[in-house]
């Protein structure tokens, strides 16, 4: 009789079933790798060595002195010029964000609602192709557009609406929206595009008016795409600096052209580093409080 | 008396070339629980849309209770539907979807919740109100979608497969549930299923549809005893095809040379096709001579027997080569034959109908 004898090495056991378990545990990690290194060393030391910059006294040049520590810009965040410019970046980036919803999600509907898919891709194609040339290129030709002699310009005169924008904040806001714009569709096109049409018929067979099952039921399902899309323009946004930086004046300094003149001309490293992280640490309070509450509503 | 839904010459076509439903006439009567039976593609569901308000007919006429319909928004019908896939709201509570209608037509507050109150407790969902559906398995969810439309106490309810999706054991409970629900609320209920046997057993009458066309309407009974063509007889339980020629005399040649009476409306020299369904048909041993007179005999060979348990099939060879099946009812007393053997079979001059499409 064999039956009392051990059972051969390939037969399951608790404990060889533990470890082909983490044979395949480590096999993940394994590929995974390259990603978790490239993520480390270009993205979480950075961020250390920020944060770390943030406690040190500056040298006559800007740098930072490790070993001298403060709190001197921490306490500076406070002081009203950060205050004006922190203000106004948030306000553009709520207003380009709220823009960039009523238009967009009129717009990713329409395309969601095609009924071909080649025409659905067609028109998504419309929309990525703004992405094919250089943003700094396409910034430079807002600029042409918004100054003295530019189209934009003369038909606000020919109509007696407006002015020459550039170097004002209206230009930065036109940069903004132009330029977030597609972040904001794309999701709001794959929410929409997901959505279980069945379910807006069920409204309307319950006495919904096309209007009533769009704000109860096909917009409150598109909500997904509406909190990616906000997050992907809101945050962008707030830390814009090629289109403040183009378009803009010096009267429409936002954060992020406020940090890189700390970085430059400003030689103060330390507070631009402070002031990095304490964006960072905003929108991504802001980021887990969005998709927390989401999260229970969806 | 008006029916509760009048159609009349109802067609659909999408695009150019495709038509979903053709031409379709029918009365449904007040109360009434009356199933559209088909394959799938046949159109069934096309036509219930078109009752709710989710597609408009191309041509034709829908009434309801007396009052055009058509082409009116389905928010404007007092018609509601139990979609195949439930269709509620996932972001709302059990409460809310089925406060939903109401709300949509303005019932003051304070009635609605004694409405949906009722309507859930209608529907043995005490309990269940602040759920979501999806914490609800697939029975209860049926049961909110149930309860959702009928908390509008709509004049017609519209079923789109609303079984489909449910296991056979559950299935089987909720077409019960859904008969007497029917029963209690006195409500016309027009039923989609591609399922011949739950149109059988549910249904006051029956529509079977094929291509878009409504091929024939009557009761459970009449659709499975007397079915005017090939495909509804063999779309709704089994059957034999047994093709003939109607004589002179009435009665119908089969095979080499032998003939059987048949229920028959076709004249002299049509060809023909028998319909009989295999629990008709009788084995004996070849020239029993207690074989009653108004049942056909046919000598024939046994060629196959299958086991199913409740029920015993047998293939049998006819004259001319056909082969036709027999099903007997697994009795203790049941005579069992082997393949080879030499019988006669017989089938009740009642039993087999005469089709000419």
């Amino acid at each position: 009789m064999t039956m009392l004898e051990d059972p051969p090495p390939e037969v399951a056991t608790p404990d060889l079933e533990k470890k082909a378990e983490r044979a395949e545990g480590w096999r993940g990690f394994f590929t995974a790798l390259p990603t978790y290194a490239y993520l480390v060393f270009f993205f979480v030391l950075p961020l250390i060595i920020i944060v770390v910059f943030s406690f040190t006294e500056r040298s006559r040049t800007g740098k930072p002195l490790l070993g001298e520590w403060t709190l001197e810009w921490w306490i500076k965040l406070g002081e009203p010029l950060v205050r004006t410019v922190a203000v106004r970046s948030l306000w553009l980036a709520f207003l380009n964000t709220m823009f960039c919803l009523l238009i967009g999600y009129p717009f990713a509907y329409w395309i969601a609602t095609r009924k071909r898919a080649i025409t659905r891709n067609f028109l998504l194609v419309l929309v990525l192709i703004p992405f094919w040339s250089n943003f700094l290129v396409r910034t430079y030709a807002w600029r042409t557009l918004l100054d003295s002699n530019g189209l934009v310009t003369e038909i606000g005169e020919w109509t007696g609406l407006w002015g020459k924008m550039l170097f004002t904040e209206p230009a930065v806001f036109i940069g903004l929206l132009y330029g977030y714009l597609p972040f904001m569709v794309l999701p709001l096109y794959a929410a929409i595009e997901h959505l279980d049409w069945n379910l807006v018929e069920a409204a309307r067979d319950l006495y919904a008016s096309a209007w009533k099952a769009f704000t109860k039921v096909t917009l409150p399902l598109s909500k997904p795409g509406i909190i990616a899309g906000s997050i992907l323009v809101f945050i962008p946004s707030l830390g814009a600096y090629v289109t403040p930086d183009l378009l803009g004046g010096a009267k429409t300094t936002l954060l992020g052209n406020y940090i890189v003149t700390q970085f430059k001309s400003g030689r103060n490293w330390p507070f631009g580093a402070t002031l990095s992280v304490t964006i960072l640490a905003v929108m991504m309070i802001a980021t887990v409080i969005y998709f927390r509450k989401g999260g229970r509503t969806l | 008396m008006t029916a509760a839904v009048s159609i009349r010459g109802v067609t659909k076509r999408f695009g150019t070339d495709v038509t979903a439903v053709d031409n379709v006439s029918l009365d449904v009567a007040d109360g009434e629980f009356f199933s559209l039976l088909g394959p799938s593609g046949c159109g069934k569901t096309t036509m219930l849309r078109m009752v709710a308000g989710l597609e408009f007919p191309t041509e034709g006429s829908i009434q309801v209770f007396g009052e055009e319909m058509a082409l009116r928004p389905p928010n404007k019908r007092p018609i509601n539907t139990v979609f195949q896939s439930y269709a509620l709201f996932p972001h709302m509570t059990v409460e809310k979807n089925v406060a939903f209608g109401p709300q949509m037509r303005n019932v003051p507050k304070g009635e609605i919740a004694t409405q949906v109150a009722q309507a859930i407790k209608a529907v043995h969902l005490e309990g269940m109100e602040q759920r979501k559906p999806n914490q609800l398995s697939g029975g209860q969810q049926q049961r909110v979608a149930l309860a959702r439309a009928l908390v509008n106490r709509p004049k017609v309810l519209l079923l789109d497969e609303p079984l489909g999706a449910l296991d056979l054991k559950l299935r089987q409970a909720m077409q019960i549930e859904l008969k007497d629900i029917q029963s209690e609320v006195g409500i016309t209920f027009i039923y989609v299923t591609h399922d011949q046997e739950e149109a059988l057993t549910m249904s006051d009458r029956i529509g079977v549809m094929d291509f878009g066309k409504l091929l024939q309407v009557g009761t459970p009974e009449e659709i499975y005893e007397h079915p005017v063509s090939r495909f509804v007889a063999e779309f709704i339980g089994e059957t034999n095809f047994i093709d003939g020629t109607v004589t002179d005399d009435g009665r119908i040649r089969i095979g080499e040379g032998e003939f059987v009476y048949a229920r028959c409306n076709a004249s002299a020299g049509t060809d023909v096709t028998l319909t009989l369904r295999p629990e008709k048909v009788q084995i004996h041993t070849r020239n029993a001579a207690n074989i009653p007179s108004e049942r056909n005999q046919l000598p024939a060979t046994i060629t196959r027997q299958l086991y199913f348990g409740e029920s015993i099939y047998y293939e049998i060879e006819i004259p001319g080569g056909e082969v036709i099946d027999a099903r007997l009812e697994n009795i203790p007393s049941l005579r069992r034959w082997k393949a080879g053997e030499e019988v006669t079979v017989s089938f009740h001059r009642e039993a087999a109908e005469a089709l000419t499409s």
